[in-house]
């Protein structure tokens, strides 16, 4: 006889939201690379041209014109380098986080003597205010348009980086296989542009009322 | 045109009470389409985001409250002016120091536009703007937002259409032109919010727009934005061979908008909660208007939702223990919303004037009725002759529609008892919701079927939040030549009060006639003298004059004289002053004028008054400016 059947279920459901938004935090910071220089420069460049209107050509009062996103692979191929990666950008995301879905108070919570109920109620204004965040900064589309648990065929010269394969990972492209998860990724990503000297490491300003 | 040879761009400004959008159109390129422009503006303390609206709102910080830095604008580093999104965010907990609404202050009769009253009732200590220094302060953000987008065309070098709303008096329009000549701009034409939404519509459609409406029909436009009710009917005409458009009548200024129905739902949950014995903060009070915001979308949605669930977490770091809970229904909604502001009245009821509600801020002439029903019952009725008014052509297609109207005596029959609609164009915020757009085409069908009238068709193709500002950079082209032109004119026709000559009776005010020095319908750039009436003016002192406007008295030529008028035909504004320069002659000698006014380009009423000769005739050379007072 177990007694705790019941909040088992919701507590799952709590533990794959979480695990959803690290994920989506973790994924940010690794596109992190891509975008914070443009972000401090100042031109929220989007993964894909926006509809941003430039009709007409902008005199270049910096030297810098139009920066096309940099790609790592044109370093010299010397060692293989890891950077280390600017921090502005995955703080600026947890401040939002914070801001729009208390996302940082949550994950800070003891949840142990609370009751499902009151976690469940909280857990739908933490969800909803990540949504409307994400939507607004970010495009998120799957990366397989197939169902999951379906067969899919991997085709020759696939990308790695799109497609995980697991299991009995033998013999050549293409794979034949069952999608187990459709993958995200990000399309576009425009988070606000922080102003010279912003402390970014304040997530959030402690309150006081006067 | 010559001068305009710069301009490359039409940019239509939507100036709103609660937003503002910016759309533009390339005047060089053939059929391009309006644009809406992202505008930069601060989100937090030092994040910049672009917006494609601007909230209207201005934060005056406290010395100490932002690091200097994390106010800066990419075109502005020391930057002090906070508006946007920034300011509804900081106002929205500190609510002494938030500019709001500064437009319903515009044209508010009852204050001195230009003195430093805003935010209203504040603490002396917060630096206070005046309703003409905010708008400002809006424009000119977004003139910043434009010029550091298309740094060679500067806006202040563009066609610049402001839009207003209809019922705008005609201070109101002077200090919105004022504004917008204070950031700069050269070229610019005012444009009835109305009539944009239907312009917006037309370019929409493209060539469609004809196969959609007929000769004879009748356009009725309802726009509910965020702070105001402006409604507006349209008439379809025809001009050699080809549609025609004329704006035939303008409602008048009904501060309700969706604020207002936020608030009553966060009333309602409030309500509910009380019940359950919470006692709730006012902070609370305000999460719970937000949270009923995004509950209200749901639940006015096209899908089945039945109940949506308002939390509101506590304000520490502990998110748990202080969190309200509770629900709102779709039937509650419903009630408060449909049935509260939207209510299936009579035709012939017109709004309450009675206890003020609970939904009343002190200060702004709010709408005391909040069921925009009852307006626009009234607005339909006022206006039932307003067919009567568009000019006789020589193939009057509305003909059919005058017959009735024509003898006074006669009792006219049911179906006259208020202008009726052939088709509906909504816009604003608000009837984004299909069960509030449902309602309110249900209203006015109701009204229609009793009059035995066939139904009204609905308009489609309109974008209800932007569609304002677009159809302003559109009308940019219409001006050009390229597109059909909505005839409009003067909303409203305008008189001065004149006392009547007669001997003095203690206890009595002697009886006031009103001249009217501005017709109904008197084209842009034209001027009108209003008739013989000659006025002795005393140099080198003020004097004051009455001034009434009236939306619905659309046959009085300019000169006309009214001893009688029917109640509620005219509506008093703040008054008149002339004061004549001692350069006109000695102080205190009297000299003989006649009004006149110019019904200007830009769509500003200016209102002179010229010296007469002593032979009695005009003596063009002598022109005085007649002020529009600000203050009441």
């Amino acid at each position: 006889m177990n007694l705790e059947t019941g909040p088992l279920t919701i507590d799952l459901l709590h533990l794959v939201l979480i695990a959803a938004v690290i994920f989506l935090v973790i994924t940010v910071i690794r596109i992190n690379a891509v975008t914070k220089a443009m972000i401090k420069t100042g031109t929220s460049t989007p993964v894909e041209p926006s509809a941003n209107p430039e009709p007409q050509p902008q005199p270049q009062p910096q030297s810098e014109p139009e920066p096309e996103p940099e790609t790592p692979i044109e370093q010299p191929a010397s060692a293989p380098t890891v950077e280390a990666l600017n921090t502005d950008s995955a703080l600026q995301l947890l401040g939002l986080l914070q801001k729009e879905s208390r996302f940082i108070d949550f994950t800070q919570e003891d949840l142990t003597d609370l009751s499902d109920a009151e976690i469940g109620a909280v857990a739908r204004l933490i969800q909803a205010g990540s949504q409307k965040a994400l939507a607004h900064y970010f495009t998120l589309v799957p990366i397989a348009s197939e169902l999951e648990e379906s067969p899919i065929e991997i085709p020759v010269g696939f990308d790695p980086a799109h497609y995980r394969l697991n299991g009995n990972v033998v013999g050549e492209a293409p794979f034949n296989g069952t999608l187990i998860h459709r993958g995200w990724r990000v399309t576009r990503c425009e988070l606000p542009k922080i102003a010279q000297g912003h402390d970014t490491t304040i997530l959030a300003p402690a309150e006081v009322e006067l | 045109m010559s001068e305009h040879n710069q301009t490359r761009y039409s940019v239509g400004i939507d100036l709103g009470t609660t937003h503002c959008v910016l759309s533009y159109v390339s005047l060089d390129e053939a059929n391009a389409s309006p644009k809406v422009l992202p505008i930069s503006q601060l989100v937090s303390p030092g994040a910049i985001d672009a917006l494609d609206q601007l909230p209207s709102f201005s934060y005056r910080p406290h010395s100490a409250e932002l690091n200097p830095g994390d106010c800066a604008l990419p075109w502005q580093e020391q930057n002090t002016t906070l508006v946007g999104t920034i300011a509804r965010t900081l106002g929205s907990k500190t609510p002494i120091r938030l500019v709001a609404s500064a437009k319903s202050w515009l044209c508010h009769g009852g204050i001195d536009r230009r003195a430093k009253t805003l935010p209203f009732g504040s603490d002396d200590e917060v630096a206070k703007i005046s309703p003409l220094e905010a708008s400002a302060q809006y424009l000119d953000h977004l003139r910043a937002a434009w010029d550091s987008q298309f740094p060679l065309s500067p806006l202040k070098d563009q066609d610049v259409t402001v839009t207003i709303p209809a019922s705008f008096d005609p201070v109101a329009r002077e200090l919105t032109a004022e504004a917008a000549k204070q950031i700069g701009c050269e070229h610019l034409t005012l444009l009835e919010e109305p009539m944009s939404a239907v312009y917006n519509w037309v370019n929409a459609c493209g060539d469609d727009w004809r196969s959609q409406v007929s000769v004879g029909d009748i356009i009725l436009v309802v726009d509910i934005g965020g702070g105001t009710t402006d409604l507006s009917l349209v008439a379809v005409g025809e001009e050699e061979g080809k549609l025609s458009l004329t704006r035939i009548a303008v409602g008048e200024h009904i501060l309700l908008g969706g604020d207002n129905m936020d608030l009553a739902l966060a009333y309602r949950v409030k309500a509910k909660l009380t019940e359950q014995g919470k006692t709730l903060e006012p902070w609370q009070i305000q999460a719970i208007g937000q949270a009923c915001r995004d509950a209200k979308e749901a639940l006015l949605g096209d899908s089945d939702i039945q109940v949506v669930p308002i939390t509101v977490p506590s304000r520490g770091s502990k998110l748990f223990g202080g969190t309200l809970r509770c629900e709102l229904t779709r039937d509650e909604v419903t009630q408060v919303l449909t049935e509260g502001f939207f209510p299936l009245v009579d035709i012939s009821e017109s709004p309450r004037q009675s206890p003020r509600s609970a939904l009343t801020q002190r200060g702004l002439p709010y709408a005391q009725d909040p069921a925009v029903s009852r307006h626009l019952a009234a607005f339909l009725t006022r206006q039932k002759n307003a067919l009567d008014s568009v000019p006789a052509h020589e193939e009057d297609p509305f003909a059919i529609f005058a017959e009735p109207l024509g003898s006074p005596v006669t009792t006219p029959p049911p179906s006259t008892e208020f202008i009726q609609p052939s088709a509906i164009l909504l816009n604003g915020g608000v009837l984004k919701a299909p069960r509030i757009k449902a309602r309110v085409v249900q209203l006015i069908n109701q009204w229609l079927m009793q009059a035995g009238a066939p139904e009204a068709r609905v308009l489609e193709g309109a974008d209800l939040d932007l569609g304002v500002a677009k159809g302003a950079s559109y009308y940019g082209q219409v001006r050009q030549g390229k597109g059909v032109r909505i005839r409009g004119g003067l909303a409203n026709a305008y008189y001065v009060g004149i006392e009547s000559a007669m001997p003095a009776i203690p206890g009595m005010e002697p009886p006031l006639e009103a001249l009217c020095i501005a017709p109904f319908g008197m084209e842009e750039g034209s001027i009108v003298e209003a008739g013989e009436q000659t006025f002795g003016l005393v140099i080198g002192e003020p004097v004051h004059f009455r001034f009434f406007g009236s939306s619905t008295r659309h046959h009085d030529g300019a000169g006309a004289l009214l001893s009688s008028w029917a109640e509620g035909e005219l509506n008093e504004l703040p008054s008149l002053t002339i004061e004549l320069p001692l350069a006109g002659g000695r102080a205190g000698d009297i000299l003989p004028v006649r009004l006149s006014s110019y019904f200007t380009e830009i769509g500003t009423l200016e209102l002179e008054a010229v010296g007469l000769r002593a032979d009695g005739t005009i003596d063009s050379a002598q022109r005085w400016h007649v002020e529009l007072d600000v203050r009441d």
